[in-house]
């Protein structure tokens, strides 16, 4: 019977990323996946005719460079595009629109606030300088600062010396800032609550923690971190949707001789004496091979995948107790024609565009709010961007598609289990929203699709729907990622490593943990290294 | 009371679609080519690179310059003057072709369209009547006329162009080859099109009478609306030309006509166009010369460079070793590539260092501060953006 080299599961984009090199490195590996459509999270699905949804993430920043020009994706077919335009939607009925020329968004500014006008570029530089730190961490791996290992300690100084840089100020302020609420992050620069709102939602989207809670500015950071271009901050779409980044990362592992396998769900993962040897499928099958590399979220991983007896109890304690709460859902809307907003001029640049519904700070935490008791807001949290309006490959033209990103959605109801009754109920919460800053937003409506954790889970297995495959709190971040002790790919059975978000850096659409993961096995394996090192040192 | 303009001597001709491109310059950036007030960008540089790459775009190739070349003697003279054999050209087709001077240096670049028996359009980026009619001494059935003030000319180039032009009801376009012609009626008057532009992409340009420019323009933005069309200026068709890897005037080479030093001109070898030379036709101008310059090589040859890091390379030193010691050649022109992820650069370089190692020396800056770095070039071959689509027939819709 055949044997790999390498064994990953999960085609998400970290899975085939991690494939792609140790494939270049001349591993013989398979991809496997449960579903009959590989990209996980980062996916197109056409699942009405003509409309190409990107059902799970749907816009990208955090995709390395770096990768994306070594693997070649832009001859396998990906074309990431940036989109501008972006407006936040105040309860009042206010709007702050985000124009991309400097001067015409200080007067923008200006209109709610001279104060904070003058406060942004403070602000913009100091995220720029925590940005710039967190950056030059996404491709190294995490220092195990209990270890002496040289390596180890390279790698802390190497961090040191970059803090350093800073100034003994920057020390205290990025203590505070990993610590510390968004909203309260946001009270040192700004006085205007739609502003503090518009730049507060990034702190939530995706975690289970509120603007108020300690942590978010952190998550708020991993939102602005990303670049288009060596943009800071921008956001782009990926021409075909999503999918276009798996499918281009996919060419690229099939070029260099890798294989990938659908509808090949892993029951588990096959141990003897403590070192891991393959995987039995759900069909019964056994594949055999030197590594075994879990691309899926670290709970998932080591409570469905291993049997307790082959993990220490303590691994088993960690797994379950793994922070991976799910705090979205997900509407996904077929439109006959263009939204108009209300409130906004109707110009080819901003009135399709993102927008981002978040009302005022007190909005967004009583929507956590509701989360906490296990329901949904009647007025959530939305981000939404009409890709249609950019991209010409995913509805029919003139029509349109619209993402919608809600928080919060539980991915346990007070009242019992998730049904479609609920579902829908809560979909028609998010259309309600839209109709209301959209009058006649119903009418457009030609097909939808509503994902909440329960359906996200089912369908591409984050548990929970946690989109990060885990919280990104300081205590699963970094060398604590997923588990302190294990944040260098390899855990606690031979042969055997992660390469999913659950890994240093985290959540988001970077390929970097596949990466990441790569590199840590090519060492082991003591075959030279193919990941390449990321272009931002010299920023 | 008649108030006359002081400064009308020196105020810039305004192209036939300025009226409706005025407007869509939210930024007044505006620079000027051939006289005319030409835009740099409209809204954002990089949107509309990215409408050329994403859906399509509209460029304003009205101060490009256009000659009728008309009548019997009309193939011998154009083939007397380039250096591309022109008598292959067919009816309907176009063709990419130079001139040089007696000495083998370029003067310019341009197309030459076939649109009769003795009925040729010849278009390029500079004014060069003075040239033609030199280059027509000796032939006497002929008239060389310039029509740069009466054809307009509108470029629209992207992925959604013939979808576009599709929408517009110009039957069967999809079918058009590239580097062919058609013929369609608009407004009583005809509407040239042809497979050609200079981005690399999918693409077409479109000629018609300058009174029926704003009626073309209003057709095309009606057709475009849900294609996403825009126009876009000089400085995205700089991006995009460059990623196809196509020269510029002024930037990859200086016109012979116009250069002192006669050394920092180039010919069409040193550019990389040794295919536009046709040594099996007759006489032409500059032929024995190039003769020579083929047998014994360009000094310098012109290559598309991928160099490490993500500096653009702009004006750079070209390097043998990291050191920096011994100049083998300068780049040309360079950028970030948004599409090919790659840090690109046209350059010329001593064609007998190409084999060995090439370095770069960018100077890039930081919060006003430059920094210097070294980086390794590697010569390309292929040009940096070159998609399926724009040799696709019939012409994909997206």
């Amino acid at each position: 019977m055949k044997r790999y080299d390498a064994i990953v599961i999960g085609a998400g984009h970290n899975g085939l990323t991690n494939a792609a090199y140790l494939a270049r490195a001349g591993l013989d590996v398979v991809v496997l996946e449960k579903n009959d459509y590989i990209g996980g999270a980062a996916v197109t699905r056409e699942l009405h005719e003509g409309w190409h949804y990107s059902s799970c993430s749907y816009v990208c920043s955090m995709m390395r460079q770096s990768l994306h020009r070594d693997l070649d994706l832009s001859r396998h077919g990906l074309l990431l595009v940036p989109y501008l335009g972006t407006v936040a939607f105040g309860d009042d009925g206010n709007t702050l629109i985000d124009y991309p020329d400097e001067g015409a968004h200080y007067l923008e500014l200006q209109r709610h606030s001279p104060h904070d006008a003058d406060a942004m570029s403070r602000f913009q530089a100091d995220l720029g300088r925590y940005a710039q730190l967190i950056r030059k961490t996404l491709m190294r791996t995490p220092p195990d600062p209990a270890s002496f290992k040289p390596r180890d300690i390279r790698e802390i100084l190497f961090l040191a010396k970059e803090f350093w840089a800073l100034g003994e100020r920057e020390l205290y302020e990025y203590m505070r800032f990993f610590t510390m609420s968004a909203a309260d992050f946001l009270e040192d620069y700004f006085e205007n609550d739609l502003i503090k709102a518009a730049m507060a939602s990034p702190g939530i989207i995706g975690t289970a923690l509120g603007v108020q809670s300690p942590g978010s500015a952190y998550i708020l950071l991993h939102h602005v971190m990303g670049d288009v271009d060596g943009s800071v901050g921008a956001w782009g779409l990926a021409r075909g949707g999503m999918g276009a980044i798996s499918h281009a990362i996919a060419n690229a592992l099939r070029e260099a001789g890798g294989e990938i396998r659908t509808c090949a769900g892993v029951e588990r993962i096959l141990v003897r004496n403590g070192t891991t040897v393959g995987v039995a499928l759900e069909n019964g099958d056994e594949l055999h091979a030197n590594i075994v590399v879990s691309n899926l979220d670290a709970k998932r991983t080591f409570t469905r995948l291993l049997q307790p007896e082959e993990l220490p109890p303590r691994i088993l304690e960690r797994a379950r107790n793994f922070k991976i709460r799910g705090s979205s859902g997900k509407v996904n809307i077929a439109l006959s024609g263009l939204p108009r907003f209300k409130g906004l001029p109707d110009n080819r640049y901003i009135n399709r565009g993102g927008q981002t519904f978040a009302g005022s700070l007190e909005t967004m935490e009583r929507a956590y709010d509701a989360w906490k008791r296990g329901t949904w807001s009647e007025d959530p949290f939305i981000e939404s961007i009409i890709p249609s309006a950019w991209d010409p490959t995913v509805a029919p033209a003139g029509k349109h598609w619209m993402s919608n990103f809600v928080q919060y959605c539980p991915p346990e109801l007070a009242d019992g289990p998730w049904t479609p009754e609920k579902r829908d109920a809560f979909g028609q919460t998010v259309i309600n929203k839209l109709e209301r800053y959209s009058p006649g937003f119903k009418d457009l409506i030609v097909h939808m699709e509503v994902r909440t954790p329960h359906e996200i889970e089912a369908e591409i297995g984050l548990t929970q729907g946690n989109i990060f495959q885990g919280e990104l709190t300081i205590d699963q971040l970094l060398f604590n990622r997923p588990f302190p002790g294990y944040g260098q790919y390899r855990m606690p059975l031979r042969n055997f490593y992660m390469c999913g978000s659950s890994t240093h850096p985290g959540g988001g659409v970077s390929a970097a943990c596949g990466a990441n993961a790569a590199r840590e096995i090519l060492r082991d394996l003591k075959k030279p290294n193919v990941v390449p090192d990321d272009d931002c040192y010299d920023e | 009371m008649e108030h006359t303009d002081p400064f009308a001597g020196e105020r810039l001709k305004l192209s036939p679609f300025h009226a409706r491109q005025a407007p869509m310059n939210l930024r007044d950036a505006w620079s000027s080519w051939n006289s005319y007030k030409f835009a740099d960008y409209y809204y954002d540089a990089q949107y509309e690179y990215f409408c050329i790459r994403n859906t399509c775009g509209t460029y304003d190739i009205c101060p490009m310059q256009k000659y009728e070349i008309r009548g019997a003697d009309a193939l011998a003279m154009l083939n007397r003057m380039v250096t591309r054999d022109v008598a292959k050209l067919k009816l309907d087709r176009v063709t990419y072709c130079c001139w040089c001077t007696d000495e083998g240096r370029m003067i310019d670049d341009g197309t030459i369209f076939r649109l009769g028996d003795d009925h040729y359009m010849l278009t390029c980026g500079s004014p060069c009547l003075a040239w033609l009619r030199q280059s027509a001494l000796g032939f006497t059935e002929l008239t060389v006329r310039d029509i740069s003030e009466e054809r307009a000319g509108l470029s629209l180039q992207g992925p959604t162009a013939c979808a576009v032009l599709k929408a517009m009801g110009l039957a069967a376009i999809e079918q058009l080859k590239p580097f062919g012609i058609l013929h369609f009626d608009f407004r009583g008057d005809t509407l040239m099109v042809s497979r050609t532009g200079f981005s690399g992409d999918l693409g077409y340009e479109l000629w018609i009478d300058r009174s029926l420019a704003l009626d073309l323009w209003d057709a095309l933005y009606s057709a475009g609306e849900h294609h996403g069309i825009h126009p876009y200026g000089e400085a995205a068709t700089n991006m995009a030309r460059l990623e196809a890897g196509f020269i510029m005037p002024a930037m990859e080479f200086n016109e012979a006509l116009k250069t002192v030093n006669f050394q920092l001109d180039q010919t069409p070898f040193e550019l990389n166009l040794g295919w536009l030379v046709d040594f099996r036709k007759p006489h032409f101008n500059g032929r024995s010369a190039l003769l020579r310059e083929r047998d014994k090589g360009p000094k310098y040859t012109l290559v598309k460079l991928d160099i490490e890091g993500n500096k653009p390379a702009n004006d750079a030193i070209l390097y043998a070793d990291r050191r920096c010691k011994g100049e083998i050649g300068y780049v040309t022109s360079a950028m970030w590539s948004p599409a090919a992820k790659a840090n690109i650069a046209l350059a010329m370089v001593r064609t007998k260092y190409l084999a060995g190692d090439i370095f770069a020396e960018i100077y890039y800056p930081k919060e006003l501060r430059p920094y210097r770095k070294v980086a390794r070039c590697t010569v390309r071959d292929k040009p940096f953006w070159a998609p399926a689509r724009t040799r696709q027939t019939p012409a994909p819709d997206r």
